[in-house]
């Protein structure tokens, strides 16, 4: 086949039948339920536990039953279970588990636990709650020359994931050896937080994703902690050991996006932008997890399209007892560029220009020093991107037909494609093999995960097109770490320009070898591109090998009465180099326009100390059909040298601009200014009052 | 107690309770593992089966509601030929991502359609409102089923 063929998803059919098996849908032998019992109080010394006589056939699963009690994640300051002292409301304690579902329930009806309550934080800031710093800067701002300052300070809550499929996994232990079974992005991270805390070998040690029912980045870190767990139960009951959350306890007690605060000052001279200041805060709840993380992709980020010369930017993490908050779709992007894309549309009004034409002398271009003073070392095309917008859309004369209640907004924004700076040469070291069959079929062994997002189409349509095989021939299972290397988490957009990128190197050195009669096996190893220089101690050089960039403009309707908004159409231009499969890349942005469109006006979720207020489906309301706007799409081509047929990022690059470009629009019908996500006819309503 | 009723095509009978909701049923009881749930309470489609001929959410409807009654799950209309013609426009169209609300909007699809109202957008919109998709953002999924509205529906 050819890269350019049209083909329909290699998992399509069992997925519309319901043939495809997700955790919840596999059978096990003896299997039995977990359940957690979770902290009331949101930071305490637990006193004393007083469970009733356990019956037979129950278990009480606890701390004692770790090797060590700890998450593996970055500071491994998460215990598997609290042990004596809770840091937040849901905290897991202890796992009841056993294989009579009602039993388990009616027993965990008369636990009692006693805490020793004591002050909780529930907002960000004081000295003494900040976890982790971050901070870089370019150029001279001690020194500015400028005649005004612009300065405005942007919020935005937690983001729920909510994909369809809950948080399942199972653990079964036998002969010596644990294997986890479930839905997962990052196969081994599991593998290496078991290593952790269940002091089990390496080779003891093996996980197995299920179909996983979507992740958008809250399978990545969260399953480590719930894997910990069953494994430990299952080494402990003999038996396989099930933990499947129910929807109610997923929505409040696995991870969220991060809420933030970020203060942005412009200096201005003579009307342009002389300097910016930016300080990025977050609350990372009661663990680090993956948050300094996040608060590094954000702040990496800050500058977005524009080549700014003299710079300061701050970050901070927040050590709270609210819910933990890890990974999601931007990871740090959406709630740092809406407030800068947010601020530029605010510039731009401010001083009386066109917001595009405001924003165009500034847009970075190949050979400009970035925010961390690394070079631009592809071809970007922000002028061309924003020609087509204003072109697709009727901009101007869509322009003068705006007001009244009707407004139109903009957001332009770029994404690194994959690990921060040297992150997947220093951190990832990601490793691919192919392996041809003696029958001539060419197996994909990767970890990286089929979520919904086309991984295994993408994939094993770029093998088979540098083959030119038919895609028949290509076998790519679910990820088995007893089979497959570790090519990384399936995280940061990275899939299809990283492991693509390394999976069209092994192709390409498998190609003369296909006509051989025997089994072939093809290893590649990740090198880091020359021109990426990388110095993580200062945040200098490339923070990124490779940008992605969108330009999107919104329309929106409001009601005069309610003030409820209605996003009517979006337009949007992208570049993501090549696309590998156009289906599957518009469906990338579709989903991300609606997930971007959720966070910008729909999904309200607030915290009442500690504890998640929005707990189902009828309280969180994500986008339904009816919510969607006409989306107007189109992308240049802009081929990556590094990425496979020219590919670059795609994945989470399409929710992030979708949130300012709506609230700009808001603002430009209502003649208000927008400040804070997600943007409700409460909010405006309250804000209009006064 | 003992409940009697048809389910894809087939007369069964299930120990059960009353009060039990028929997702449990013909998933743990019958394995029919395509229905799907999501939200558990009525609000995300992806457990909708037929009950009589009519979309229901399994998750909403205690076996007390079934007895006697009809039930068809993905599984018994995977058989059909209606099925292969809306799997044909899911897969055209690319309206299928992670799969988890997949089998739930088939259902919703077919539920639409045997209305026999015509597919304005409106209609469409409205009939399948009921099921949420957090992947596709919908647009295939609404291609695939305005294409059904020319080829099959006004055929059929």
């Amino acid at each position: 086949m050819k890269i350019t063929d049209r083909i329909d998803r290699v998992d399509v059919a069992e997925k519309i039948s319901g043939k495809a098996r997700y955790i919840e849908d596999v059978e096990f032998e003896n299997l039995h339920y977990g359940r957690t019992l979770r902290s009331k109080i949101a930071k305490g010394k637990i006193k004393c536990i007083k469970y009733p006589e356990l019956p037979e056939n129950l278990w009480i699963v606890d701390a004692n039953d770790t090797y060590i009690n700890q998450v593996k994640m970055i500071m491994d300051d998460m215990p598997v279970f609290a042990d004596g002292y809770v840091n937040y409301k849901g905290e897991p304690i202890a796992l009841i588990v056993g294989k009579d579902k009602n039993k388990i329930i009616s027993f965990m009806k008369n636990i009692s636990v006693e805490y020793e309550e004591e002050d909780a934080v529930f907002e960000m800031g004081g000295e003494e709650n900040v976890l982790t710093s971050q901070e870089y800067s370019k150029g001279d701002i001690e020194n500015l020359d400028y005649d005004e300052v612009f300065e405005k300070t942007y919020t935005t809550g937690y983001q729920e994931q909510l994909y369809m499929e809950k948080q399942g996994l199972v653990g079964d232990y036998a002969e010596g050896k644990i294997t986890i079974y479930g839905s997962m992005q990052c196969p081994y991270y599991i593998k290496n937080a078991l290593i952790h805390s269940t002091g089990l070998a390496d080779h003891d040690i093996r996980v197995i994703q299920t179909e996983t029912g979507g992740a958008f980045g809250g399978k990545e870190e969260f399953p480590s902690l719930m894997a910990c767990q069953v494994a430990v139960a299952s080494m402990r009951v003999g038996a396989p050991v099930r933990l499947i959350f129910d929807r109610r306890e997923d929505i409040v007690y696995s991870s969220k996006r991060h809420p933030s605060i970020t203060r942005v000052k412009t200096y201005l001279k003579d009307n342009r932008i002389a300097g910016m200041e930016f300080d990025f805060q977050i609350d990372a709840g009661p663990y680090l997890g993956l948050s300094d993380v996040v608060l590094q992709r954000g702040i990496l980020s800050l500058t977005g399209c524009y080549l700014i010369e003299n710079l300061i930017v701050k970050g901070r993490t927040y050590k709270t007892n609210n819910i933990f908050t890890g990974a999601f779709r931007g990871f740090g992007a959406p709630q740092t560029l809406f407030a800068l894309e947010q601020h530029m549309n605010q510039l731009a009004h401010h001083l009386g220009y066109d917001p595009i034409e405001f924003r165009r002398p500034y847009f970075v271009k190949r050979g400009d020093l970035s925010s961390t003073s690394g070079i631009y070392n592809e071809n970007i095309r922000l002028d061309e991107m924003a020609d087509r917008l204003v072109e697709m859309a009727g901009y101007n004369e869509l322009k003068e037909k705006m007001g009244n209640y009707r407004g139109i907004g903009l957001s332009f924004i770029p994404h690194g494609g994959g690990f921060t700076g040297d992150g997947e040469a220093e951190h990832i070291k990601s490793v691919v093999k192919l392996v041809k069959d003696v029958n001539g079929s060419v197996s994909i062994l990767v970890s990286s995960v089929e979520m919904g997002q086309g991984a295994k189409t993408a994939l094993s349509k770029i093998v088979a097109s540098v083959l030119e095989i038919d895609i028949d021939r290509i076998i790519y299972d679910n990820p088995d770490t007893f089979y497959v290397p570790d090519s990384g988490p399936t995280v940061a957009s990275r899939t299809t320009m990283v492991v693509g990128g390394l999976l069209y190197k092994a192709a390409m050195k498998l190609k003369d070898k296909m006509e051989l009669n025997e089994k072939v096996e093809i290893v590649e190893h990740y090198k880091q591109p020359e021109y990426v220089k990388w110095d993580q101690e200062n945040l200098r050089g490339n923070a990124y090998m490779s940008y992605s960039w969108s330009a999107v403009l919104a329309v929106v309707e409001i009601d005069p009465l309610t003030l409820e908004i209605a996003c009517k159409d979006i337009f949007a231009v992208y570049d993501v180099g090549m696309p590998i499969d156009e289906r599957a890349f518009i469906g990338q942005v579709h989903g991300g326009i609606a997930q971007g469109l959720g966070y910008a006006m729909l999904e309200v979720m607030t915290s009442k100390e500690g504890l998640v207020e929005q707990n189902s489906f009828s309280s969180y309301t994500v986008p339904t059909i009816v919510d969607m706007p006409r989306m107007h799409t189109d992308w240049i081509l802009n081929p990556y040298e590094e990425g496979p047929y020219g590919a670059k990022a795609a994945g989470e690059l399409t929710l992030v601009g979708v949130a300012p470009a709506i609230a700009s629009a808001v603002e430009n019908a209502l003649n208000v200014e927008i400040r804070d996500l997600p943007v409700t006819s409460e909010k405006l309503l309250k804000e209009l009052l006064i | 107690m003992i409940v009697e009723f048809k389910l894809n095509g087939e007369d069964v009978k299930v120990e059960t309770g009353l009060a039990m909701r028929l997702l449990d049923v013909i998933r743990n009881d019958f394995k029919l593992t395509g229905t799907k749930e999501g939200c558990a309470e009525g609000e995300c489609g992806a457990c909708i089966v037929f009950l009589d001929g009519m979309i229901v959410n399994s998750c909403m409807v205690p076996m007390n509601n079934v007895i006697g009654r009809e039930v068809v799950t993905i599984e018994g209309f995977s058989k059909t030929d209606r099925y292969k013609i809306i799997e044909k426009a899911f897969m055209e169209e690319g309206a299928v991502q992670c799969g988890f609300c997949t089998p739930g909007m088939m259902m919703a699809t077919e539920g639409l359609l045997r209305l026999g109202i015509a597919l304005t957008e409106e209609n469409i919109k409205e009939g399948l409102s009921g099921n949420i998709c957090r992947c596709t953002g919908y647009q295939a999924i609404y291609r695939a089923v305005r294409k059904l509205s020319q080829e099959a529906v006004l055929n059929d």
